[in-house]
């Protein structure tokens, strides 16, 4: 019997009731990015339940230590503000685990209250609560705005509000990579490291939710970005966000204030994604691009065309973050797959406008839901069925239900490890969809296959 | 960290002293009162431990919070109430799925569990109240899905905006008249822990549904298992125990729960107790209402099994009974002893740690002992100073201002279906018998003399405690899980099992030996360093000579 058992087929437009949501709030985003600064503990101004939850989550997915401290909000400080929480807080943080940064983020208690973050950084650094040369940055993270990404988004526009422009442009590029795993963080600085172009790198979790098990705890990994290059980033030639909606706030912010050129690409999953990236990368920086790149790109290229007689027509469902359902989409359009319903939880008019531009002139309809649910999805695939889903492990109940495979990709993934520390952006990246979208869909023939049709050799 | 350096020889109050070192003096104060050496044996007073206080800010917390405790631990279980979080939209996705409770719908199909509902909160429903919304969302839950009952839980801005979310569900629930619907306070800033929350659930849940269904229930034996949740299947193993022995479960509070069940509890005529923390009023409350006298049980552990049930056919004391149930040990048991002997050179005299909850810190330490392992320090997330002293200092517990905001409720003799499930002369002859009613202990009266407890564990002690200590093995939440791992040291999860379990019970303590023999005989803790860093030194000898 199935799992989901009540989702009926008969769609009805729900106003109030969100069921089976494709996203979840602010803060956990601002926690993710925090953790990609060096040395630097996540705080969050609220009360513990939300702190505990987005370790939590975070630790399912990363499987990796989250270390993160709160205000621990009581009825008291919910009345009266959490003023006095956040610099007691701030005290025992630097006096018990001594990181070189706190990066606070509100919650929706906080900002319902409407603490000012900023004042109550000033009144703690005043009264000898912030040691000689420690940083607090804090971002506005309220949950009933946006989603995840928005969160995120926020914190690495107030990592980018650190920047000290001197006037001496340096040679780096700043890369603003979106929320992507530890991993892809790292498959970005070896590619831009192949073309040649030192860059700045932030938020960067690589070495930080990837660490090595060595039988020592560092609360504070090697990895991240420090508070000295972010500083420096307000000098940089250019910057590239990657992503709309994760990176472009923090990069228009620098192009504003700082006059560092800034382009919004996408994330560079799949062919085109790449391409571009690594094509607006070598401009700004105004270097060639090595064989060795193109060498990777045609490895790539060689597999879509060993692999597309496969992948020609088959149907997907796919939801989550709107920056990787973009690029995603592109991709397995240009595999001549069709990517026939797509929905993200995370609100944004352009994100529907998007999808159907990538999917136009295709031979197949999409349906495209921003502010939409999984719940909604499933109904879409009662409806008319689909061949693979790609999305977070919360789809492993249609999976199942549906029996169609299920490739995870996204945020979070709890049932499956080796994102951390596989790449899905880049080519090689690209490399990687591909073995595992083929080895579900012929893992699936296989099984299904009469005897008769049971091929050794495909 | 390699076994060889391990440090023996601390004394407790040493580990104690460096545990405090780095703390601000404020905060080195209170926590002095949290962290007892357990003398609890020999001293005629025991000593007191601090416990249910405010979390310290910027103290990094293994606690959650008040809505974690209500909507995630006490309802998440149940299957055909349809739980509908009202606020933004984090809550509920956090509290979707992720305790492992485990369900069984075959009886009717009816399962929600799997589904998360939420009114997904925008800003303008701060800023103008989001009590229509609620209310829509209310209805459309029930037009797609025509639930038995129907759960509204508040989050944080909720309560802080002012949202009526119990008139809009008494509103709705009049509307539809075959959908109970009912609302909990239970935002997150609440009370100091989940603790908060578990009583805001139990007490809506005896206020709202219990004593709903009056049809009688069949069995010979009827009991309830209050504060078992099912995580990892405990409660289908206890649940087939039960059944094997002729014990007929009319309600578990709230391991793969029904709305009947909680409904018809009055119809049982004992209350057996697992989770002291999470439930123990609500059986003062069975039993001022209704009359159902209750006792403590414990599932976690063969032995502790064994005599729970033995307890339990002692209380009915009917012949057949205590026949069926030492029948039921005598053909259980030899499994168990055989998987115990399997493990035993393994685990034997190794130590362990456990920091969970608000009773798996206390449960599981049976469970380690019959492994031969010793615990060396213990101690509760939630729990009150009654989970670690015992209940006779229930008396001298002072509400707080956060104990104040949570409701007690004033229950009485229901006149119509109170009913002494004894004669006073039969209680009394059990207790001169030495049965204990209404009895827990607590969990310091078992541990060790000089071992240390710990209320409210925060991660920079359990890095340090395990350090100096160096247990085999180290037992708390998934928040832990990693930081612990990364010191060289197996951590086992006990609130969610890992993705192991059932450990409760006879089949559960077999599942248990065999975990936790895999994770202290691992080869992966001996891989911490690479050869050349064992012996950074070159020297003259190479692999050919």
């Amino acid at each position: 019997m199935a799992l989901l058992k009540h989702t009926p087929v008969e769609i009805k437009e729900r106003k109030a009731l969100t069921v089976n949501p494709a996203k979840t709030c602010q803060p956990i985003g601002a926690m993710y990015a925090s953790l990609g600064i060096h040395g630097c503990l996540p705080h969050s101004h609220g009360s513990q339940g939300c702190c505990a939850y987005h370790r939590s989550a975070l630790t399912r997915h990363y499987k990796e230590p989250i270390s993160a401290a709160t205000s621990s909000f009581t009825e008291g400080a919910s009345v009266f503000g959490g003023h006095a929480n956040l610099i007691q807080a701030i005290d025992n943080i630097f006096t018990v685990y001594d990181p070189e940064v706190i990066a606070v983020h509100t919650t929706c208690l906080s900002e319902t209250i409407g603490d000012d973050l900023n004042q109550i950084f000033d009144k703690a650094r005043k009264s000898g609560k912030v040691p000689e040369g420690k940083t607090c940055l804090g971002a506005p993270t309220p949950s009933y705005v946006g989603s995840h990404v928005t969160g995120f988004s926020n914190m690495v526009k107030a990592m980018a509000q650190l920047a000290e422009p001197s006037g001496k442009k340096t040679h780096k590029v700043n890369v603003i990579p979106g929320w992507v795993e530890p991993s892809d963080m790292g498959e970005i600085k070896r590619l831009c490291a192949m073309v040649g172009v030192d860059i700045t790198l932030f938020p960067d979790t690589d070495g930080v939710l990837n660490a090595p098990l060595t039988g020592e705890y560092k609360m504070f990994p090697d990895g991240g970005v420090t508070i000295k290059e972010l500083k420096k980033t307000g000098d940089a030639l250019g910057t590239l966000a990657l992503g709309e909606w994760c990176s472009a706030d923090a990069a228009r912010w620098l192009d504003a204030k700082c006059k560092v050129p800034c382009t919004v690409l996408d994330m560079p999953f799949g062919l085109a994604a790449t391409d571009r990236f690594i094509d607006v990368l070598r401009t700004v920086a105004g270097v060639s691009v090595p064989d060795s790149v193109a060498f990777e790109r045609g490895q790539l290229v060689d597999m879509i065309s060993d692999m597309h007689q496969y992948f020609y027509g088959k149907r997907v469902a796919i939801w989550g973050d709107p920056d990787q359902l973009i690029s995603m989409c592109e991709f397995l359009v240009s595999l001549d797959m069709q990517p026939v319903y797509v929905v993200t939880g995370t609100p944004g008019k352009k994100f529907e406008a998007r999808i159907k531009e990538i999917c136009a002139d295709q031979p197949f309809e999409v349906k495209v839901k921003a502010k939409g649910d999984m719940f909604l999805m499933h109904q879409w695939i009662k409806n008319e069925p689909v061949d693979l889903l790609i999305g977070n492990t919360y789809g492993k109940y249609i999976s199942r239900d549906e029996d169609i495979p299920l490739l995870r990709w996204g945020f979070p993934i709890l049932d499956r490890q080796g994102h951390q520390y596989f790449p899905t952006v880049g080519y090689k990246g690209g490399l990687r969809l591909l073995e595992k979208i083929l080895g579900l869909l012929l893992d699936r023939k296989d099984r299904d296959d009469p005897e008769t049709t049971f091929e050794l050799v495909l | 960290m390699a076994k060889t350096k391990k440090v023996v020889q601390l004394m407790p109050t040493d580990i104690k002293e460096e545990l405090l070192k780095k703390y601000p003096p404020k905060v080195a104060r209170k926590r002095a009162k949290q962290i007892l050496i357990n003398e609890a044996t020999e001293a005629e007073a025991p000593p007191e431990i601090l416990a249910n206080v405010r979390t310290i800010p910027g103290i990094i917390t293994m606690r959650g919070c008040t809505y974690a405790g209500c909507k995630g631990v006490i309802m998440g279980p149940t299957r055909d109430i349809l739980n509908i979080t009202h606020g933004p939209i984090g809550c509920g996705f956090y509290s979707w799925l992720t305790r492992r409770n485990q369900t069984d719908a075959s009886s009717d199909g009816v399962n929600y569990m799997p589904y998360c509902f939420s009114t997904d909160m925008q800003d303008q429903d701060i800023i103008f109240g989001g009590e229509k919304k609620l209310a829509a969302a209310i209805q459309e839950a029930y037009d797609i899905f025509h639930p038995k009952g129907i759960c509204v839980f508040a989050t944080c801005p909720v309560g802080l905006i002012g949202d009526d979310i119990h008139a809009v569900s008494r509103k709705m629930k009049e509307k539809f008249g075959d959908c109970n619907v009912f609302a909990f306070s239970c935002e997150g800033y609440k009370g100091v822990s989940q603790s908060a929350g578990h009583h805001i659930a139990n007490n809506q849940v005896f206020t709202n549904l219990v004593g709903e269904n009056e049809e009688p229930k069949e069995g010979k034996y009827k009991i309830n298992l209050l504060g078992e949740y099912n995580i990892g299947g405990d409660g289908f193993e206890i649940d087939r125990i039960f059944k094997k022995c002729g014990i007929t479960n009319i309600s578990t509070f709230s391991g793969n729960s029904t709305y009947d069940q909680f409904a018809s509890a009055q119809h049982a005529d004992l209350d057996c107790v697992m989770c002291h923390r999470s439930i123990n009023y609500v059986a003062d409350m069975l039993e001022t209402k209704y009359g159902i006298p209750w006792i403590k049980v414990n599932f976690i552990g063969s032995k502790s099994t064994a005599k729970s049930l033995r307890k339990i056919a002692e209380y009915f004391g009917d012949q057949e009974l205590i026949d069926r149930v030492e029948a039921v040990i005598a053909e259980e048991m030899p499994e168990v002893e055989a998987a115990r002997a399997k493990v035993l050179p393994h685990t034997e005299g190794k130590t362990a740690m456990l920091f969970v909850g608000g009773s798996r810190a206390h449960h599981y330490q049976d469970l380690f002992a019959e492994m031969g392992m010793k615990t060396l320090s213990a101690g509760y997330e939630f729990a009150h100073r009654d989970d670690y002293e015992g209940r006779q200092v229930i008396p001298e517990l002072k509400p707080d201002a956060d104990s104040r905001n949570i409701e007690e409720i004033e229950v009485e003799a229901d006149e119509k279906l109170y009913n002494p499930r004894k004669t006073a002369d039969e209680f009394k002859a059990l207790e001169e018998a030495g049965f204990e009613f209404k009895h827990y202990e607590g969990m310091n009266d078992q541990m060790d003399k000089g071992t240390l407890i710990i209320d409210d564990l925060n991660q920079y002690e359990a890095d340090k405690l395990v350090e100096l200590l160096k247990p085999d093995i180290f037992c708390a939440g998934i928040k832990e899980k990693f930081s612990i791992q990364k010191l060289g040291v197996p951590m086992k999860q006990l609130h969610s099992y890992d993705s192991g379990g059932p450990y409760a019970g006879f089949k559960g303590a077999i599942n248990f030996y065999k975990e936790i023999d895999r994770l202290v005989s691992s080869k992966v803790w001996s891989y911490m360093k690479a050869p050349w860093q064992e012996s950074p030194e070159l020297t003259a000898t190479f692999v050919w000579e």
